[in-house]
């Protein structure tokens, strides 16, 4: 902003600070006492933050080298604790359970033998659910953008998927999604649909996609409304067909929207839990990699420590490629104001 | 600009155009109205299935029939084990105090990003937002381990700190956007009149910024109201939330899924939420998209 300079604030300031000339060395001054206030003004919110989320990060990471002691569930021999180098990162990543002489693959149905599953599965749903809302999140952008009468209306009612809480939502599909269920009756269909693993994890896509659509759409219209109305008038002139103006207008101008609203997205998805944890707890391989953590709770703190030091790895990789590599910069959207 | 030669283009079009029937508005309105469908049948389809009588769950009829307040006599219903008055009050205690908490805190935060130039900005943003996407179960463990340890599983505390780890960054990030919109010139003027920066910020941004508080707290709210993964694992049954209560739910019949019951329990959850989405309609669909486009 160009508001901070010359203005007489920053001159009463000079004189009554200092008695140096004003000039650049007061304008360094001010920026410094401007900076001390902002990072007071910061403070709690850092410090609130460090304790939440910081402290239980490390903690968690110190936790994960540390055995679980007790019976191990896959050979029924008692472990003692203590420190246990990467054994609990081995022990989900090869999948191999027990210790010492005892140490051999997981046996199926364990926990232990279910990561790569769990790993497949949330990817399977994170590009399925992201893609699926990515084009209809689109077109209910470019519907909701145009004028006419009873927009507000469309408007307002994408907002109520978005508002139900997730769990009411798992409920109302597994409702709708029973054998005797009114999407059977519907399509004339006689599906178990939470029964079996493929009719599961599409009911499960299906629910998330309805809730979440809504807030991609709305984060695509906001893009799209950045785009003044003369590049098409002159596009259109130009003899530029409509198939022509979507890609080489609309698309590129989205982009940064879109961007950020796939990244956030994304990174919700790929931490899922209520919506399998309710419809399925998890059953016919709809286990996601948070189901896993939490069934792991029970059996082991410290391996669920590392399990979920995994998950959170993953999810800083995949936010990392992004930005990187994808250009969607949700800081820089917000930092620089309009792009 | 070639806005001239557009509106040119348009008016020699516009006699041509008008002698064959124009379907772009009706394709428009047909798409609007599967949009509608989509998004509220399923909302639709609870409601009705809220009223409706046991014996009549899975009845297809797409409108009101054998309407019954039965269902939520069940949901309120202790004798069967169904606290959901309670349940109420436990997420309206923690939605309430973390959605406080996080404004209190957060308010100062958003201030200093939007409005006062300092190194390590985009740093400090960088890490509250890295903060917002960060996975509930990655803070789960360790908090569980903790809260053993102290004696604090199924208090209310550990509902709220947890809670508040999710909602304090979009409360920062949402305020922030919304701060950098507004008329801080006053600001500048309070400071002329002799004001001090602290001074100006209470008696002059403070009343501006409260629209802009009031959605991010709507927003906040909500997030925190439907909260289900820490909630499942921290909460006991005198602390248990909404969301947790409607996924583990009793019925009338003990063996049977209650589906009427479930979702009458649902309705009331989902019906002030959706009252005041409707209302505060455009500053919540602006709260929601701030900063991730402007």
């Amino acid at each position: 902003m160009s508001t901070e300079a010359p203005t007489p604030t920053s001159a009463k300031e000079t004189l009554a600070g200092t008695h140096h000339m004003p000039g650049k060395e007061s304008a360094d001054r001010r920026q410094v006492t401007q900076g001390r206030w902002a990072y007071t003004l910061l403070t709690p919110t850092l410090v609130l933050l460090g304790v939440v989320i910081l402290y239980p990060i490390i903690n968690a990471i110190i936790m994960s080298f540390q055995k679980d002691a007790g019976l191990d569930p896959a050979t029924g021999f008692f472990t003692e604790g203590g420190f246990t180098g990467l054994d609990n990162y081995t022990h989900w990543l090869l999948q191999q359970c027990g210790s010492g002489p005892a140490l051999g693959p997981c046996p199926p149905g364990t926990l232990g033998a279910q990561f790569w599953d769990a790993m497949g599965t949330t990817f399977f749903f994170t590009i399925v659910t992201v893609a699926m809302e990515t084009v209809l999140g689109f077109w209910m952008a470019v519907i909701m953008a145009r004028a006419f009468r009873g927009r507000a209306l469309v408007r307002a009612s994408v907002l109520v998927p978005w508002a139900i809480p997730t769990a009411v939502t798992a409920k109302l599909f597994f409702f709708m999604f029973a054998f005797e269920g009114i999407v059977n009756k519907i399509f004339g269909t006689q599906i178990l649909w939470t029964g079996s693993e493929w009719p599961a994890k599409w009911a499960i896509i299906i629910s998330d996609v309805w809730k979440t659509t809504p807030f991609m759409a709305l984060l695509i219209l906001a893009g799209l409304q950045l785009i003044p109305d003369e590049v098409y008038e002159a596009a259109k002139v130009d003899g530029a067909s409509a198939w022509q103006r979507f890609t080489q207008i609309t698309l590129p101008l989205v982009k940064p929207a879109l961007m950020v609203a796939i990244l956030f997205r994304t990174l919700d998805v790929l931490r899922m839990y209520d919506l399998p944890a309710i419809m399925t707890g998890g059953a016919n391989n709809t286990t996601t990699l948070s189901i896993l953590v939490v069934q792991q709770i029970r059996q082991g703190l410290n391996n669920a420590s590392a399990l979920s030091t995994i998950t959170f790895l993953v999810i800083f990789l995949v936010a990392f490629i992004f930005v990187r590599f994808l250009g969607a910069n949700a800081v820089d959207a917000a930092t620089t104001g309009k792009k | 600009m070639s806005t001239a030669t557009a509106t040119a283009a348009r008016h020699s079009e516009a006699p041509a155009r008008r002698r064959a029937f124009d379907w772009a508005p009706a394709r428009t309105y047909v798409q609007a109205v599967i949009i509608l469908i989509w998004c509220l049948a399923p909302f639709y389809w609870m409601v009705v299935t809220a009223f409706r009588d046991v014996g009549y769950t899975f009845e297809p009829t797409p409108f009101f029939n054998h309407v019954t307040f039965d269902n939520f006599v069940t949901v309120f219903d202790e004798a069967r084990g169904n606290h959901f008055a309670r349940n109420l009050v436990n997420s309206l205690l923690v939605a309430g105090i973390t959605t406080i908490i996080s404004l209190i805190v957060g308010v100062f935060a958003a201030y200093a990003l939007a409005r006062l130039k300092f190194s390590g900005k985009s740093l400090v943003l960088g890490f509250i937002l890295g903060a917002s996407m960060f996975p509930g179960v990655a803070l789960i463990t360790p908090l569980f381990q903790l809260f053993t340890n102290i004696g604090w599983m199924g208090t209310y505390q550990a509902l709220i700190i947890p809670s508040i780890s999710f909602s304090l960054p979009l409360t920062v990030y949402t305020l922030t956007s919304f701060f950098r919109e507004m008329p801080w010139e006053l600001e500048e003027s309070a400071r002329i009149d002799g004001c001090t920066q602290g001074q100006a910020f209470r008696k002059v941004i403070l009343p501006l910024a409260a629209p802009a508080t009031f959605t991010t707290a709507i927003l906040t709210f909500i997030g925190a109201w439907n909260e289900f993964l820490i909630a499942s694992q921290l909460s006991s049954d005198a602390t248990k939330t909404v969301t947790v209560a409607i996924a583990g739910f009793a019925g009338a019949q003990p063996h049977q899924e209650p589906y009427t019951a479930v979702m009458a329990a649902g309705t009331v959850v989902t019906i002030p939420l959706v009252i005041l989405v409707l209302i505060f309609q455009r500053k919540i669909v602006a709260g929601l998209t701030a900063g991730a486009v402007k």
